[in-house]
């Protein structure tokens, strides 16, 4: 795989992801193998919104390849509270690093970014874009649960802002899988990638309720509904109880369901699903460290590429 | 013959370049997608909804002593595709061309996604790849469908 950076699902071929994949896969068998695969690489980590789980895994990831991170820190107390561009920031950052990890609340911020560095830049996420290595992550938890291969999922939340699920939807089009999206209307998937599904010539099936189609699912992907995409509070707390699931209503689904989140979750999957095999989701965002891992080495490379 | 005696209503120029089969009502926006506003003493003649064999009804504009450059052209496409472009010099039409849909356009149209970085305060010239019926952001891939006019960023 050679690409400069990774702005989107997209971009990846089905070899590219079963690379990355393959790849954290011998990491996670056997780390020590490559404890200074990176020694002396520096990643630069540039997060203009809060993040906890793929701050802290690009962060361990990199980490434990043996080399290190610059971190621009929180955006309160950076330069772009005077008011600099992002264009000006990641040409300032790529020269104290070797590659940069952009996450930014705009669309677009690191297809635009990408442009004005000649380092590595991974997408970390864009504003209601992209979420390319969460994807990874999650095909990667797909693979070790339920397979690639056949597989029909279910897609359930906030489709509309929801940058995992659009970055996860065009690569499951890789793999053949079939897609049910199950949303509240007002939260359904936007034409952009409903345009880019249908290009790969998947039909985009889109439901109002989990019911129906729960028993047919291999992995129900569980997204949070959030408060403030919801003018109305009552609005807000009727339409996100429809999307909740407990144990009870798993009842009706395949015994060997796995259940996904991305993380973090606030009451959509109740704790009582916690304790049930369905439960991927800590698995999950462990896989996240193995999966970056990989992707950090296929990117950077090494001596011997 | 109809066409031609319509196109007296408009008068003939020297030399510059005539745009015709324009849809109904998308001349001003043609002007806009030019820079062409009148202010630099351009002599600018245009025929809005005048009858038309190809269409019920089209607009023609004329421009005296200008001649359309390629990216001009290309952009025309957007919001004219069935536009004709006429070259005139001394009164004769030397070229007459049929505008082609570029595979993208710059700097000309801004993204109506208040979201998109673009829209920000970057130093990043718009562009939007041309699709068969539309026209999408490269940077946070908004697709713009209907009345691309509204977003020419004059």
């Amino acid at each position: 795989m050679r690409h400069d950076h990774l702005i989107t699902s997209k971009q990846l071929s089905r070899a590219d992801i079963e690379s990355i994949l393959d790849r954290a896969s011998e990491i996670d068998d056997d780390p020590e193998a490559v404890a200074q695969r990176q020694a002396g690489t520096l990643l630069g980590l540039l997060f203009f919104e809060p993040s906890t789980r793929t701050k802290m895994s690009f962060e361990a990831a990199i980490k434990r390849l043996g080399g290190d991170v610059v971190d621009m820190g929180a955006v309160e107390s950076s330069s772009v509270t005077k008011g600099e561009s992002l264009a000006d920031t990641v040409r300032v950052i790529e020269g104290y690093a070797d590659a940069l990890v952009l996450r930014h609340p705009r669309e677009g911020a690191a297809a635009m970014a990408s442009e004005f560095v000649d380092v590595p830049l991974l997408n970390a996420g864009d504003g209601a874009g992209h979420h390319p290595t969460q994807t990874l992550l999650d095909l990667y938890t797909i693979r070790e649960n339920a397979g690639l291969d056949d597989l029909t999922i279910g897609i359930m939340g906030d489709l509309k802002y929801g940058r995992t699920v659009h970055s996860l939807a065009y690569a499951l089009t890789k793999f053949g899988a079939t897609q049910h999206f199950i949303s509240p209307e007002s939260l359904r998937l936007p034409r952009e990638v409903i345009y880019d599904l249908h290009l790969e010539g998947v039909t985009v099936k889109e439901h109002e309720s989990v019911d129906e189609i729960l028993p047919s699912l291999d992995v129900l992907y569980v997204t949070r509904i959030q408060r403030e995409r919801f003018p109305d509070e009552n609005e807000y707390a009727q339409i996100a109880g429809e999307y909740r699931i407990n144990a009870e209503i798993l009842e009706d689904a395949a015994d060997d369901l796995t259940v996904m989140h991305p993380l973090p979750r606030v009451d959509e999957i109740a704790a009582d699903v916690d304790d049930t095999d369905h439960a991927a989701y800590f698995e999950q965002a462990h896989n996240g460290v193995i999966v970056r891992m990989a992707l950090l080495d296929s990117f950077l490379g090494d001596d011997d590429d | 013959m109809t066409e031609t005696n319509h196109e007296l209503r408009v008068s003939k120029i020297r030399s510059g370049t005539v745009i015709d089969h324009v849809r109904g009502g998308q001349a001003l926006n043609v002007l806009a997608i030019l820079g062409i506003d009148g202010a630099d003493g351009e002599e600018v003649s245009v025929g809005m909804n005048v009858p038309s064999d190809r269409f019920a009804r089209k607009d023609i504009v004329k421009v005296e002593g200008r001649e359309l450059s390629q990216d001009e052209v290309d952009v025309l496409s957007l919001i004219a595709p069935d536009a004709t472009i006429n070259i005139v010099r001394d009164y004769e039409v030397v070229e007459k061309h049929r505008v082609e849909r570029p595979d993208s356009v710059e700097g000309v149209l801004s993204c109506p996604n208040a979201n998109c970085i673009t829209t920000g305060s970057e130093p990043v010239v718009s562009r939007f790849t041309v699709l068969e019926d539309a026209v999408r952001c490269a940077y946070c891939e908004t697709i713009v469908r209907d009345d691309i006019a509204a977003h020419i960023d004059t």
